[in-house]
């Protein structure tokens, strides 16, 4: 697929490779330009004091945990490209670090799994600008190797037979879960609701469960040990993921050189290969 | 269990305990001590162990119980044999018919004594009822008929020996064996439980072993004494016997003799560890001479007198007693006596450690026998 | 507090006072602050949802539970350590500690390794009997009893240790064989030590979130016991989240209380 400039404004024309299905791409394109829109590059630009002077120490990132192997990539390319700093990540579930930022944890950056953790963040006057959507993630079903469920569509989510695990509808892939059921007019009957995706998906490792859903991201994260399937409806349950500097950063400018990295054709090619989709 | 019995146990406290001839040949091995004791007792006899600490008294009760093997040795008690290694003959205690009081009484705590009392009729098969009415029974006949429904908690020292001592008959043992069953006592209350106890021991019909380092708890409750000492049997005799001619310096001190051995040539003994004595009774060959504090005087100048054995020393130590002082009294060339004198005479004599004084004590104060 | 009312000489010395207090603060400050925190015009309702009470229940349900199967498996193990002479015993003993330092979330990955659909002993349990132990309330209790049982087991082994054993030698002499020994002599002597150790077991079972979350997952009215709820409010509701963590810790310290009364006060000496 041929690289496409999403939103020009931002983005300079890159290569990025976006995997977003044939069927799927148009709709997520809508989505996604959606996602783009209310941010104009000139506020974060101008909202970024320190522009002049090269960028050095700490930068401290708080991220979501589905971001946990892309990011620590892109650290360490953001360290190579701005010798002198240093990226210092703590993941964990987006809710959980809305939380720690809300209560005055000294980040520079977060990059979260949903809108709505971040809303809460920048309702509470915690973000610098506005935040800008910098991937997307949609859900795959996940069955274990050889699926011994024979899971094949969302259908078989409502089966009382099979043992189904989802996220739990407080965390972003459970209330994306939502999404997709509503969409798809099913009523999935799951034996338990994990609290975050990477346990969920864990169930799908050991075997414990017939199916889960979970991000696209991290089947590919599982590699051989779990099978990924596609269904029609995860289309109308993209995530978005936002990502901002934040209001008392101790490093603004250090944030907002990693934030701009994320965003960079570099950046947004390492989290492709991890399955994101492009905003 | 009961197959193993040859006379069930009874409730009835009035009915005579069958028949407990021990004849024991202990020996034990526990770290360094060697026990190595015979003990023979009839039925209806009581035997007092005495001994130091150390000298294996509570090995042998608790090799008596079953609660300790045999290394070597047999333990035979009313003709059934408790423990024999040589056969590999061992009764565990639940099975053995022996009654122990222990030091410290280890009533259950969580037990009324009334339940202490039952627990080994229980534990024998008694139903629950009869159990009960035979432990109130032991309790009246110890005098704590009102103490029944209280936890040891709330007993008195006596009272808890009482109840010790009700439970250990309630289950109608040949054999009852006692440890320091009086140590735990203040002085006031062991005068009367020890009678309570010399009692009890006399209407019980089976044999009885006490341990007890106290002389005096020997001598009143006991019909024989054996001392022990490091694991050996020292003297073994009735308690005036022991008392009026002890064979060991550790016996001697207990019932207040000075005690001093050596070789007997007429009417004169020579000390093995110096000098030569006067004595009553003339004996040939390796003796003992035994004589009271009492009969010990102490003077500044040498005595005038008829006392045959007077000599020049230095008091090297004073002990003040109930109503006298000891003093002992060291010399070169001489043994140590200890002489008692009163509290009177120390003034009089200006007695102190260190002073010079003539010991002075008639040959007729001497008992002299075979060492 | 620094003289002693009984009169004995043995008072505390004063240098221990300052982190004794510090000790104090630093355990009940945090329950402070979670306090002053609660929206407690909002208590009523949040206590009248369903799905709270219904999380309280199986709660309490799977912590006695789990405190049961610990009292029947772990007293007698406490037994065998506390007196085997077996070499191997002080090895078994340090093992059993691990649960201890193991992290919950990995007991409950352990338990499905063993116990899962696909774990050692539970695919044979799946095979043969169609018995599937994840995500049911049964796995709860398992991870709670997996967790919490080394507490008992510690807590008995030194009581155990502690007591005076020729209480069970005077047993012996009338009449009494072993297990008779063992149950009207030795575990009424070392009650105390039960008790302490089952309130402890108990506590622990009823605050269980990890091992559950793993094992057993999460599911209203099955798998979902209050620290579960709470985590879960946690990531959306903040206020929630914090009255049923009161409401988890009210019941706890009334719990507690009543059990410690009861036992302690049953066994007077």
């Amino acid at each position: 697929m041929p690289p496409r400039p999403l939103c020009p404004a931002r983005f300079r024309p890159a290569t990025r490779r976006v995997r977003l299905g044939g069927p799927i791409a148009p709709i997520a394109l809508i989505i996604v330009l959606s996602a783009c829109g209310g941010t104009p590059p000139e506020e974060t630009q101008t909202a970024t004091p320190g522009e002049t002077g090269p960028v050095t120490g700490d930068i401290t990132v708080f991220g979501a945990a589905s971001l946990t192997d892309s990011f620590t990539e892109l650290g360490e390319g953001f360290e190579e490209a701005h010798p002198g700093t240093s990226v210092r990540f703590s993941f964990a579930g987006s809710s959980s670090l809305a939380q720690q930022i809300l209560s005055g944890a000294p980040a520079d950056v977060f990059a979260s799994a949903s809108p709505a953790t971040m809303a809460l963040v920048a309702e509470g006057g915690r973000t610098e600008g506005d935040p800008v959507a910098f991937v997307t993630n949609r859900l795959q079903i996940a069955v274990p190797v050889g699926n011994p469920g024979r899971v094949t569509s969302l259908e078989d989510f409502t089966d009382q037979d099979r043992t189904i695990a989802l996220c739990a509808a407080e965390v972003p892939c459970g209330a994306a879960s939502a999404r997709a059921f509503e969409a798809a007019r099913l009523t999935p009957a799951p034996d338990t609701y994990e609290e975050d995706v990477r346990a969920a998906l864990t169930k799908v490792r050991l075997d414990e469960v017939d199916a889960a859903l979970v991000y696209q991201t991290d089947v590919l994260v599982a590699g051989t040990q779990v099978e990924g399937i596609d269904f029609a409806e995860s289309a109308a349950a993209v995530n978005d993921y936002p990502i901002a500097v934040l209001r008392e950063a101790p490093n603004p400018a250090g944030g907002q050189a990693f934030l701009d990295f994320v965003l960079s054709p570099d950046g947004q090619a390492v989290l492709g290969a991890a399955g994101f989709g492009s905003p | 269990m009961s197959s193993q019995r040859s006379t069930p146990p009874t409730a009835d406290p009035r009915e005579a305990a069958p028949g407990g001839d021990l004849a024991a040949y202990l020996q034990v091995s526990r770290g360094a001590l060697q026990l190595e004791v015979d003990l023979q007792v009839p039925s209806g006899q009581v035997v007092a162990l005495l001994g130091p600490n150390g000298a294996g008294k509570t090995t042998a009760l608790h090799a008596l119980a079953g609660l300790l093997r045999l290394r070597a040795g047999s333990l035979t008690l009313g003709g059934r044999a408790l423990d024999d290694p040589t056969t590999g003959t061992f009764v565990p205690a639940a099975r053995r018919e022996v009654g122990v009081v222990f030091q410290d009484y280890l009533l259950f705590p969580h037990l009324t004594a009334l339940e202490n009392v039952a627990f080994g009729l229980r534990a024998r098969g008694v139903g629950r009822v009869a159990a009960r009415e035979a432990a109130g029974a032991w309790l009246d006949r110890v005098g704590l008929a009102d103490r029944a429904g209280v936890r040891p908690g709330q007993l008195s020292g006596g009272q808890a020996q009482r109840v010790a001592l009700a439970r250990a008959l309630a289950t109608r043992p040949r054999l009852v064996l006692l440890d320091e069953p009086l140590a735990a006592l203040d002085a006031a209350t062991r005068l009367e439980v020890r009678a309570d106890l010399a009692r009890h021991l006399r209407e019980f019909g089976g044999s009885a072993v006490l341990v007890t380092h106290d002389p005096l708890d020997a001598m009143v409750i006991a019909d024989r004494i054996i001392v022990l000492e490091q694991g050996r049997v020292v003297q073994d005799g009735a308690p005036a016997e022991v008392a009026r001619a002890p064979r060991t310096e550790y016996v001697a001190r207990l019932v207040g003799l000075n005690l001093l051995r050596g070789v007997g040539s007429g009417p004169v003994v020579s000390v093995a560890a110096g000098g030569v004595l006067h004595v009553a009774d003339p004996v040939d060959g390796p003796v003992l001479v035994a004589f009271p504090p009492t009969s010990v005087t102490l003077h500044r100048q040498r005595p005038e007198g008829s006392a045959r054995n007077v000599w020049r020393g230095a008091i090297r130590a004073l002990e003040q007693h109930a109503h006298t002082v000891r003093a002992q009294v060291t010399a070169a060339g001489h043994p140590l006596v200890l002489a008692d004198v009163t509290p009177a005479a120390v003034a009089d004599l200006d007695l102190a450690v260190g002073a010079a004084v003539w010991v002075s004590f008639k040959a007729t104060d001497t008992h002299v026998y075979p060492g | 507090m620094q003289t002693p009312a009984d009169g004995r000489g043995t008072g505390i010395p004063p240098i221990l006072l300052l982190p004794a207090g510090l000790g104090l603060a630093f355990l009940l400050l945090p329950l402070v602050g979670l306090l002053v925190r609660t929206p407690w015009s909002e208590l009523g309702t949040l206590l009248s949802r369903p799905a709270v009470l219904e999380a309280l229940r199986l709660s309490l349900v799977t912590a006695t539970a789990a405190t049961a199967i610990c009292l029947v498996l772990g007293v007698p193990l406490a037994w065998v350590l506390a007196r085997a002479t077996v070499p191997g015993v002080r090895l078994v003993r340090a093992l059993l500690t691990l649960p201890l330092v193991l992290p919950p979330v990995v007991g409950g990955v352990a338990l499905l390794l063993l116990l899962g659909r696909r774990g050692l002993i539970g695919q044979h349990l799946y095979d043969w009997f169609g018995l599937s132990l994840p995500f049911t309330s049964t796995a709860v209790v398992l991870s709670q009893a997996f967790v919490a049982m080394p507490f008992l087991v510690i807590a008995v082994e030194g009581a155990l240790r502690g007591a005076d054993r020729r209480f069970e030698d005077a047993a012996a002499t009338l009449g009494a064989g072993r297990w008779l020994i063992f149950r009207r002599v030795t575990l009424p002597l070392v009650a105390p030590g039960i008790s302490a150790g089952a309130v402890l077991c108990f506590a622990r079972a009823l605050g269980e979130f990890g091992a559950t979350i793993t094992f057993a997952g999460n599911f209203p009215g099955v798998t979902r016991t209050m620290p579960l709820s709470v985590y879960l409010a946690l990531e959306t509701d903040p206020q929630a989240a914090i009255v049923l963590a009161l409401v988890l810790l009210l019941v706890s310290v009334l719990i507690l209380l009543a059990l410690r009364g009861r036992w302690l006060n049953g066994v007077g000496s």
